[in-house]
């Protein structure tokens, strides 16, 4: 189909400095068992083209779902019009925008496609998992779900690149609540709020369906579990929320678009600027980070960007300094600077912008074992539950679902609701252990909310747990 | 774009059989959107979507897929029979549901707006003269937006609405900002020019020297957009019957203990005054208006069809959220707001909220934008951003001082997938020990 409609447009080949199509077909299947009944199956399919047009000076676009001849001609207008319209008026001269080089493929190793299963045998897996949530009357919602989704990407331009990209996505979850009177606690697992590339093969290792007695266990006992105490202290994060601290206070204030300014009506600014990379002390020396869009499982691996970049790894944090932003190629050219191939649409409806992709903490050496040994007075705090920072990405505030304090090197009792507070610029200084391949996963958000017109993509983040000291920790309203 | 709905409704219908019963949903946009920064365009464009989802139900089972049109009837009748092929196969192997619900009574019904839409380069063209000189970083958005729904009893329902929402913020330097927004249905020059020029006022008084307060307990003004952030935090799940059933809800001390806010608190869905359609997409017609807090007292859920169902309540939502959220206007002239404020701080807006305790409906986030220190009744100087924590039984309860007697209309920016109809009517709130932690 996607050639097809290539070689429909070809045929019209506007005449102009430069035009590229973007074709993206898109299915989705999404299974839900919730409290032992099965919820609505929904399917969806999409299909839809981005048409961006260079010529004498402007920059337009236009996204379509109208794949006729008719309808690529009304989007060749479309985008033309608004080509004109940016003529003299854009924030910088078109010469930044990107004409990809270089042809090329990717396509998702899957071990076990989504096809390779029944629906039927996919409803008994959820059911089953649903059932093993209920393992008490205070479990009020238990749900079991499988998301999957696949999306092919073909690019072409007037220069006759031609990149073919075919993804699948799986997202599963598992969520109990636990409740008596005015008090419930939420826990979830074997995937939830996360993704993978990949088929049923990554079920296994998320936790999926597993997990599922285990998150019930622990929502009834943070029922009975006393609030997290308040004061400044140690604390160990698992994977499951250094996912949020990376995307949070490191991703998006690294984002190249919004050091130069086109976030700041809607995700914000940064308290970056272009002059801290290359010197500037972003973390202890144990922080390293890389842009890695070659992991294999990982959400957001490919190999060209949106715009049609290659992308590669490359260390965005090298022991604590900073030295490279998450800037595209148009974004790069923009400020004169070295970048990555982060440039994303969320779909065919959006123009790419910067985007994080795969940003990873590199695994250290200390075991989880060594890791709890090395807090004196803190709180292991696992998978984030709440998320809020200013618009400069500096001054946060985390919570977990599950909390449990150490102390003098050992994990003592379990704790309801953990938060903590810090500001970006000095908590990475704080990194005082980071764990190695043991602690390590690979994990990542499928909602990650950014640009205007609005869009929303996943993001990858692998980590392993590591340990912070001297940050505000405190907890809820009720008793400690 | 609605007779040709209506004409690919009908020819899907005829593909029903006899045992079977089948809602079809439409949902399409034709919008301008041009990004802007430093005054100057960084990307511009047009989107053209249309997309259905149809359900397909034989007896309790039933089956639903989605899917993307092009606008050819031909090919397009194709695409909704290969919809149909498929959900009819898959539903051989799904069990009864329960909670299937949908309208079964016909009430047809048909919004067709007829204002007449800026043209976008016009627009354009006002916004960079009167923005002249100004680091404006915002995003023009412009276009038609549509909802259609057919079921195979015949019922037909129709809206169609055409709106302009230009949403920016103008910087001083660094993060001092003004945010401002117009949206609505005329254009009209004279308004835009008239915000801009209260823009530059403002950012006459964002170039002061900033002030860092220490974290404690303040009193503050909340204008309508700040207090439609922290709200829209509260309303995620706060109303909804699902998440109140299965104590999810943030409310749930209001549920189950009875706990109050003040008395003055009137909060509802008031769809009749908002911008979102009157129908569901099972096609149940939903009642104008909705009460969520009376007297400061938890009133009513927002019961989708399928939650109506399982929980015994007639449907009143589409989504468990409210589309159209009103709060009563207090007696504060905000005219004399600085004065009655006397010494605490201007909050234009907020951002970024989450729970820091959900059973506590306790939300954290940021000030954001214009945020300015005052005192005895005089602006000082703008704040740098601030943390707050604060409770929504402290902020609409105890701590509450009064609400504005004028209300702003918020209509809702939002364009993930597709530009939002929702929109909010709230006054600006005055509050004491209105608690910031960082």
């Amino acid at each position: 189909m996607l050639d097809l409609i290539a070689s429909r447009f070809k045929k019209l080949s506007p005449a102009v400095d430069f035009w590229s199509l973007r074709i993206v077909e898109g299915q989705s299947q999404a299974l839900s068992v919730r409290q032992d009944i099965l919820e609505p199956v929904e399917n969806s399919g999409s299909l839809g083209a981005m048409l961006t047009i260079i010529d004498k000076g402007g920059a337009g676009y236009a996204a379509t779902s109208d794949l006729t001849i008719a309808g690529l001609k009304q989007a060749v207008a479309q985008a033309r019009k608004f080509a004109a319209m940016s003529v003299n008026r854009g924030v910088f001269s078109v010469d930044n925008l990107v004409r990809p080089g270089v042809s090329g493929r990717y396509q998702t190793l899957s071990g076990s496609s989504w096809s390779s299963t029944s629906m039927q045998d996919k409803i008994q897996l959820l059911t089953e998992a649903c059932a093993a949530l209920k393992i008490s009357d205070a479990i009020v919602y238990w749900l079991a779900y499988l998301r999957y989704s696949s999306s092919k990407t073909l690019l072409t331009t007037c220069d006759g690149i031609r990149i073919e990209q075919s993804f699948d996505y799986i997202r599963p979850g598992l969520i109990a609540v636990a409740n008596k009177g005015s008090k419930s606690q939420t826990r979830t697992g074997g995937g939830a709020g996360s993704a993978r590339q990949g088929g049923l093969e990554q079920l296994q290792p998320l936790g999926f369906p597993a997990h599922a007695s285990r998150i019930s266990e622990e929502a009834l006992a943070l029922l009975a579990a006393p609030e997290c105490p308040s004061g400044r202290m140690q604390i160990l994060l698992t994977p499951d929320q250094m996912m949020l601290q990376i995307h949070e206070s490191i991703g998006h204030p690294l984002e190249l678009d919004r050091i130069l300014g086109d976030e700041r009506n809607y995700a914000g600014t940064s308290f970056v600027t272009q002059e801290m990379f290359g010197s500037y002390q972003y973390g202890s020396e144990l922080l390293n980070i890389t842009f890695d869009p070659t992991v294999g499982n990982e959400i957001a691996s490919y190999a060209f960007d949106d715009d049609g970049t290659e992308a590669k790894r490359e260390f965005i944090i090298d022991k604590g300094i900073l030295k490279t932003p998450l800037g595209g190629a148009t974004s790069q050219a923009r400020a004169h600077c070295s970048g990555v191939a982060n440039a994303r649409a969320d779909s065919w409806k959006r123009p790419a912008i910067d985007r994080m992709a795969n940003l990873n903490l590199e695994p250290g050496n200390a075991s989880f074992a060594e890791l709890v040994q090395s807090v004196e007075n803190g709180v292991l705090m696992k998978t984030n539950a709440s998320w809020s920072i200013d618009d400069s990405r500096n001054k946060f505030q985390f919570g977990c679902e599950y909390g449990q304090r150490i102390k003098d090197g050992e994990l003592k009792g379990l704790l309801r609701n953990p938060n903590y507070r810090g500001i970006s610029a000095n908590f990475w200084r704080n990194l005082a252990k980071v764990g190695n391949r043991s602690t390590f996963d690979v994990l990542g958000t499928p909602n990650c909310g950014k640009g205007e017109p609005n869009q929303v993509i996943q993001v990858g983040h692998a980590s392993p747990s590591c340990v912070f000291e001297n940050v505000e920790v405190f907890g809820g309203e009720g008793e400690s | 774009m609605r007779d040709y709905f209506y004409t690919l409704a009908d020819t899907a219908m005829k593909l029903i059989a006899d045992t079977e019963f089948a809602t079809l949903n439409f949902s399409g946009e034709q919008s301008d959107f041009v990004r802007l920064n430093n005054n100057r365009v960084r990307q511009a464009g047009n989107v053209r979507q249309m997309t259905v989802h149809l359900d397909l139900i034989d007896g309790r089972k039933h089956a639903a897929i989605s899917a993307e049109l092009c606008g050819d009837q031909t090919l397009d009748t194709q695409r909704l029979k290969d919809m149909i092929n498929t959900t009819r196969k898959q539903r051989q192997v799904l069990p009864d549901d329960p909670f299937l619900n949908f309208a079964t009574e016909k009430n047809d019904s048909d919004y067709d707006s007829q204002n007449t839409l800026p043209d976008t380069d016009d627009s354009l063209n006002v916004i960079f003269k009167e923005a002249a000189g100004l680091d404006l970083v915002g995003i023009w958005a412009n276009g038609q937006l549509y909802r259609g729904f057919a079921n195979s009893a015949g019922q037909r329902n129709w809206y169609h609405n055409a709106n302009f929402n230009f949403d920016w913020s103008v910087y001083h330097s660094s993060d001092k900002a003004v945010k401002m927004g117009y949206a609505g249905f005329d254009w009209d020059s004279s308004l835009l020019a008239s915000k801009m020029s209260s823009v530059r006022e403002a950012l006459a008084i964002m170039g002061k020297q900033p002030v860092s307060l220490t974290p404690g307990k303040y009193r503050v003004y909340l204008a309508p957009a700040a207090l439609y952030e922290f709200l829209s935090m509260v309303i995620w799940q706060g109303f909804s019957l699902e998440d109140v059933k299965t104590a999810q809800t943030p409310l749930l001390q209001m549920v189950t203990d009875g706990r109050k806010v003040d008395s003055s608190i009137q909060l509802t869905d008031n769809r009749v005054d908002g911008f979102a359609s009157a129908f569901s997409a099972e096609g149940f017609i939903l009642p104008d208006s909705v009460k969520l807090i009376d007297s400061g007292c938890y009133h009513s859920s927002l019961a989708s069809a399928r939650s109506a169902k399982e929980y015994g309540e007639p449907v009143n939502a589409d989504y468990e959220y409210p589309s159209s959220l009103d709060l009563a206007a207090g007696d504060i002239d905000v005219e004399n707001i600085l004065k009655t404020l006397d010494t605490g701080i201007f909050i234009s807006n907020l951002w970024y909220c989450n729970f820091s305790d959900h059973e506590a409906c306790r939300i954290t986030g940021m000030t954001r934008y214009a945020c300015f220190w005052v005192e005895k009744g005089k602006i000082v100087a703008p704040i740098n951003v601030m943390r707050f924590d604060e409770t929504f039984y402290n902020l609409l309860g105890k701590n509450l001082f009064g609400l504005t007697s004028q209300r702003e209309v918020i209509l809702d920016p939002d364009s993930y997938h597709q530009r939002s109809t929702s929109s909010a009517r709230l006054p600006g709130l005055l509050a004491n020990d209105f608690q910031l932690t960082l």
